[in-house]
């Protein structure tokens, strides 16, 4: 079957907004992707039909609800091959699952400990641990990469020792484009018992991820990045590690028994979602996985490798252009820069043309800072993107450029 | 001229523009214009904040009672809109600066950077400069 590509755009209502007068491209996917009139409708059924409070009520809505939401969790299950439901606690989006898991293992980070994080982490996966580091008297180590934007697996290997307590890299570099290795990366981990987190939030729209495959204790990643709406997320935690780890809020639903005197919590995965929970969230989270699946994720990837390709191509034909990652395996993100011109200049300039592109360090400042660059130009691609699109980006960049020089 | 009526010749001037290119290729000439700020002042000091490009603003109280402004930046449209601020502001009293209004930014069109949101600061310039003045009155009046 071909890529329908004009059956999938149709689905994206707001493809057909008019910027400056221009049609929109949106080139900004890996900040947050467009959501399909399913996602959409899913969420205003929701409130249409089932709204109501889940696990609590004896009411028919509440039960409803409470299916409702139990069978997204089933699905996000599947979508990335969990061994049981109950590894699946819903959070806000990858920031909240990094920082619930970094909360659960305070206890268990003790002073001389290292934790590992790469060169090329979002914010979001390196404060956390940083902070976490400074508060228990552990050490956080960087892990370096390459001037491709690649990690070196024979020096990670050699910075594992007994006092590792945790690996947590991205599984695809939000600036650099870079899919790590990550497979090969957690079988060196693991043989010397060294757990690892992956920070899923680039990968989850462009690539399989099969938790059970890729042998990681946890794995994080946001829905909006993933045609979700935004506030809701995952964090895959193993049941073996999330059982013995300690809650990270308290409140309801994350209780099993409360007495003026001690609390015992609720079993996996509830003790990890104190309050009411994003209901619709989740459920629109299903939608847009499902709405992944059909269109079929290998497609997806192709067609979006595609697009990188073009796109690396007009891009490098363009005097003064410099594309900044070249990674062998890489997705849907392409990082630029134009010399002798701020990149903050080209990103106003395009989006006078209709372009939206991120400019500036993307959060992950120690790269830009590794890098020697004031920040990058970034396009991101999604599912719905074309090749016309790249063309004109690629036409609009020509004349910014001629513009600023 | 009073700054009002140099506001006015800046909103003349850009009525000219008939589309978006013109305005902000005459933005990139009044940046790569700006006459260089010392490289001293280019430090955390004089450093706004709020800005994805870095901006520098240097104010000097002269012995005539007015104030002169030195800017710069990394991105050279933040550039132009420095420049246009100190176009408009320097060689005017204290009090002169903190009585004018900033409507003309809106009669040129660069609303769009006013909002406190965009990351270009041209928001944290003007407050920038209305404090530089704000410092400045205080001092002449001790
Ligand atoms: C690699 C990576 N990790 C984490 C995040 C944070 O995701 P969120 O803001 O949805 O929590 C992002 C989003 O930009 C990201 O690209």
């Amino acid at each position: 079957m071909s890529y329908d590509i004009q059956k999938i755009r149709a689905d994206f209502p707001i493809l057909r907004r008019q910027i400056n007068g221009k049609p929109l491209i949106y080139f900004d996917n890996g900040a947050t992707t467009q959501k399909p009139q399913q996602v959409i409708d899913c969420i205003s059924n929701y409130y249409l039909h089932q709204n109501s409070n889940v696990h609590r009520g004896v009411h028919t809505l509440s039960q409803e609800a409470t299916d409702l939401f139990e069978g997204a969790r089933e699905y996000v299950r599947q979508f990335i091959n969990a061994e049981e439901t109950n590894e699946i606690i819903f959070t806000r989006g990858t920031t909240e699952s990094i920082n619930l898991l970094a909360t659960a293992l305070k206890p268990w980070i003790v002073k001389g400990d290292e934790i590992l994080v790469t060169a090329m982490e979002h914010h979001s996966n390196f404060v956390p641990w940083q902070q976490l580091c400074e508060k228990r008297g552990a050490r956080l180590k960087i892990v370096p990469i390459n001037r491709n934007g690649e990690l070196d697996l024979e020096f990670l290997e050699k910075m594992m020792n007994p006092y590792t307590k945790l690996l947590a890299l991205t599984h695809v570099s939000n600036v650099l484009g870079t899919i790590n290795p990550v497979k090969k990366i957690i079988k060196i981990a693991k043989d010397k018992g060294i757990p690892v987190l992956l920070d899923g939030a680039q990968a989850i729209a462009h690539t399989k991820v099969d938790v059970q495959d890729l042998g990681c204790d946890f794995y994080a990643f946001s829905g909006h990045k993933a045609y979700a709406p935004m506030g809701i997320g995952v964090l895959y935690g193993k049941f073996n590690w999330m059982r013995r780890l300690p809650p990270y809020q308290f409140g309801g639903e994350m209780i099993d028994e409360v007495t003026f005197e001690k609390s015992t919590f609720n079993e996996l995965p509830f003790k990890y979602e104190a309050g009411t929970p994003n209901v619709e969230g989740a459920l629109a989270l299903e939608t847009a996985l499902r709405y992944i699946n059909e269109t079929g994720i290998d497609a997806i990837r192709q067609h979006e490798d595609k697009l990188l390709a073009h796109a690396e191509t007009k891009l490098s034909a363009i005097e003064g252009v410099r594309i900044i990652g070249t990674a062998k395996q890489k997705t849907a993100a392409l990082s630029f820069v134009v010399e002798g011109i701020h990149p903050y200049d080209v990103g106003m300039l395009l989006d006078k043309m209709g372009v939206a592109v991120r400019t500036g360090h993307h959060c992950a400042q120690p790269l830009i800072d590794f890098l020697g660059l004031p920040g990058t130009v970034r396009a991101s691609f999604a599912m719905y993107n074309t090749k016309e699109e790249v063309d004109l980006f690629a036409d609009a960049l020509v004349k910014v450029v001629s513009m600023l020089k | 001229m009073t700054i009002k009526e140099k506001q006015d010749a800046i909103v003349e001037e850009f009525s000219m523009f008939d589309d978006w290119m013109d305005k902000y290729s005459y933005l990139i000439e009044l940046g790569k214009e700006l006459p260089a700020i010392e490289e001293k002042y280019k430090d955390p000091q004089h450093l706004i904040s709020g800005c994805q490009s870095r901006v520098w603003l240097h104010a000097r109280h002269d012995e005539d009672g007015k104030i002169y402004f030195t800017a710069d930046s990394d991105a050279v449209i933040t550039k132009g809109i420095v420049s246009l601020l100190i176009k408009t502001f320097s060689g005017y009293s204290a009090n002169e600066i903190l009585n004018t209004d900033m409507n003309f930014l809106e009669q040129i069109g660069l609303k769009e950077h006013l909002s406190p949101t965009r990351s270009n600061g041209l928001l944290s310039m003007i407050k920038q400069i209305q404090l530089y003045a704000r410092a400045f009155k205080l001092k002449e009046n001790n």
